[in-house]
């Protein structure tokens, strides 16, 4: 597999009124063809803005991606032109937004909604389009897809309007499809269907997924590798099995404890104490160190930086300056709560 | 729901009955919305059936988890079940000195008494704090209503019930801004327990919090169940959580209730294809687990609560559906093993 996409150093800030925050703080990554990788975070973990960056949507002032560089199929992202950058947008990488219902606009037919990004991307005339169109909405699984080119967005139900932003999305064949918590607003027997219905597509355009998402379960089930942000770092990363199963950085551990399991009966929950840091701040030592419970003097004067963890899979990288295989962390925070 | 659906509920709910521990009791409530048309006159033209005959009990110091997908009448039912809303049919009972009363037929100062027992704690902790009123003032406001307290016993009251929700009694004179998401949950809890009530609705109250939040939040409920000898009403779409938490779950789809069993039986065995279909589709955060994860993928969306199917509510989108699903009534519940109750002819 070949290398897609790399993200190198991206930092992006946000200069508002009540201080610069500090969304995006150095990361780093890469992206092969044909993967799927997972992005988890909470709100506020920059995994959004992230790929805003990448996009080049971060609406500025206030915001501004202060360093990196994107390159994605030989060509850095961030110092394309904009008119260059528009003709990428859509046709290369196309984009998915959590809301279905806000992110289609509501005075307009779904035909000429998705007709728009045909015509402008690949030179289709009126009838070329709409037929595509039509074809791309049976595809997404819309049942008599042709006559509902010409209905509007209230007519459609939430997983409906889902579809028709996948269908928008892959309408120019991306080699990239960055979804942003695509399943979030929806139910759960729909983000079912939604799911099955991007593991087929993905194989049969044969492209490459960010799938972001704050549900560690979904993740699990989608992607092929997995980032873990927190406060605007990568805390850790690697091919899912191994981050799941051979879990080392503490945040993710809590994460994956804190999490009630469906398929067997719990005991009390292991919380994360605290929460999240004021992203006003600029990191100072590690972010997660207010709320570890595992921590060590040198997490609060240096920043850990993400490396391969010991006696691991080649691709698997962490942030964390303490080996948490040697610790009983379920101990350890239970002794935090109680100093 | 007919009266041969409510017997085996009767007959189990007779059990409980005798030893008391029913403390809220549901029979065959119904809540319809009315559609209206017209400017000046104002006719109806239809009904919303957000909740359609339901029935259940919920015993004293247990968890009772509402689950289903938005629309299906979860919050609703919590709403009815408190007399926030009027139902439109039948009945809610709840124990008050050793003895059923009737909610639905009380009024005024009656009521008011009533409502002592029963509160809510609400979904969006960033809409149900009034900005303007100081976390003081939004903690006491139940204890002017009902003047249970002299006022110048209320402020170190306030502050004993933050620090019980594990907040600081210092933030009194706060204002809700200045609050996460948990901590302002955390204040809508206070609120809840100021009058020292018995039963609480809980209506999605974890489900607008981050993950590593929601651990810390339904650790504080189960705690103060334990210490204060709470029951609640739990109503979730997060059907991991609600295993957790609750002690028995009804599952709910088009305003009717579908299944009702122990939480570990229901997970392990459930017995209507909703829940099949429901509980199959959650994803648990298992790469390995959900490589191997035979999903049942339901067809199309859930139907207007307003135009429900004939026969069986179901019948549109069940995977094992026959000819009784259309012709027949709606399946009542039927007690398929002891405390298992399930909605559906393919069962019994």
């Amino acid at each position: 597999m070949a290398v897609l996409m790399e993200v190198n150093n991206l930092v992006t800030r946000f200069y508002t009124q009540e201080g610069t925050v500090y969304a995006v703080n150095d990361i780093s990554y890469q992206l092969q063809e044909g993967e799927t990788l997972g992005v988890v975070g909470e709100s506020g973990s920059g995994k959004s803005v992230h790929s805003l960056s990448i996009m080049g949507l971060i609406p500025s002032p206030p915001g501004k991606v202060e360093n990196g560089e994107v390159i994605f199929r030989g060509r850095d992202l961030l110092q394309l032109p904009p008119e260059q950058m528009r003709l990428v947008r859509g046709a290369e990488i196309a984009m998915i937004f959590q809301d279905p219902m806000t992110s289609l606009n509501p005075v307009l037919t779904i035909g000429s909604q998705i007709t728009e990004a045909l015509k402008l991307h690949m030179g289709m005339n009126n009838n070329q389009a709409n037929e595509r169109a039509a074809e791309l909405l049976s595809l997404v699984g819309i049942p008599d897809a042709a006559s509902r080119l010409n209905n509007y967005p209230h007519q459609f139900s939430g997983g409906m309007r889902q579809r028709v932003m996948i269908a928008m999305g892959l309408s120019c064949n991306p080699k990239l499809l960055i979804a942003d918590e695509p399943t979030t607003a929806l139910d759960v027997t729909i983000q079912a269907q939604i799911i099955d219905l991007v593991k087929r597509l993905r194989e049969e355009f044969d492209m490459a997924i960010i799938w972001i998402s704050h549900d560690l379960g979904v993740v699990a089930g989608i992607a092929d590798r997995i980032i873990v942000m927190y406060a605007g770092t990568i805390v850790e990363s690697g091919v899912v099995e191994e981050v799941f199963d051979d879990t080392r950085h503490p945040y993710t551990l809590g994460l994956l404890q804190s999490l009630p399991r469906m398929d067997r009966s719990s005991q009390r929950l292991v919380s994360i104490e605290g929460s999240p840091p004021d992203m006003r701040n600029p990191i100072a030592g590690c972010p997660f160190v207010d709320r570890c419970p595992v921590r060590i003097d040198r997490c609060v004067t240096e920043t850990p930086v993400l490396e391969a963890v010991p006696e691991g899979h080649q691709d698997h990288m962490m942030a964390c300056w303490v080996d948490v295989r040697e610790l009983d962390i379920v101990a350890a925070s239970e002794g935090a709560k109680q100093t | 729901m007919s009266a041969v659906a409510d017997q085996p509920l009767a007959r189990n709910a007779a059990d409980a009955d005798a030893d008391g521990r029913v403390l809220v009791r549901v029979r065959n409530l119904k809540k319809h919305f009315p559609i209206t048309s017209g400017i000046v006159i104002q006719r109806q033209v239809g009904a919303v059936k957000a909740v359609d005959g339901i029935s259940f009990d919920i015993y004293e110091g247990e968890t009772l988890g509402l689950v289903g997908e938005s629309g299906c009448g979860k919050s609703t039912t919590g709403r009815t079940v408190l007399q926030l809303y009027e139902p439109t049919a039948g009945s809610v009972q709840l124990r008050e000195d050793g003895e059923l009363r009737e909610l639905t037929e009380m009024k005024g100062e009656d009521l008011r008494r009533m409502r002592r027992r029963m509160q809510m704690i609400f979904q969006d902790p960033y809409a149900s704090l009034n900005p303007r009123m100081s976390v003081g003032r939004i903690v006491s406001e139940p204890l002017r209503i009902h003047k249970t307290m002299e006022r110048n016993e209320q402020e170190g009251y306030v502050e004993h019930l933050l620090e019980r929700v594990g907040l600081n009694p210092y933030f009194v004179n706060r204002y809700p801004h200045e609050f996460s998401g948990g901590q302002r949950q955390r204040i809508g809890i206070a609120r809840a327990l100021a009058l020292e009530p018995g039963f609480i609705v809980a209506d999605e109250p974890i489900s607008a919090l981050d993950v590593s939040i929601q651990a810390q939040v339904v650790n504080l409920l189960e705690d103060l169940q334990e210490e204060l000898n709470l029951t609640y009403l739990f109503i979730a779409h997060d059907l991991s959580m609600v295993r957790h938490i609750c002690d028995r779950v009804a599952v709910m789809y088009l305003g009717k209730i579908v299944e009702l069993a122990p939480a570990d039986q229901l997970y392990e065995n459930p017995l209507h294809p909703y829940t099949q279909a429901l509980l199959s589709a959650v994803p648990v955060p298992d790469p390995m687990r959900e490589k191997r994860a035979q999903r049942i993928i339901l067809t199309g969306d859930v139907p207007s609560p307003s135009n429900p199917p004939e026969g069986c509510n179901f019948n549109t989108r069940c995977p094992v559906r026959f000819g009784l699903c259309y012709d027949a009534p709606d399946p009542g519940l039927i007690e398929a093993s002891p405390g298992h109750f399930v909605a559906c002819h393919r069962v019994g």
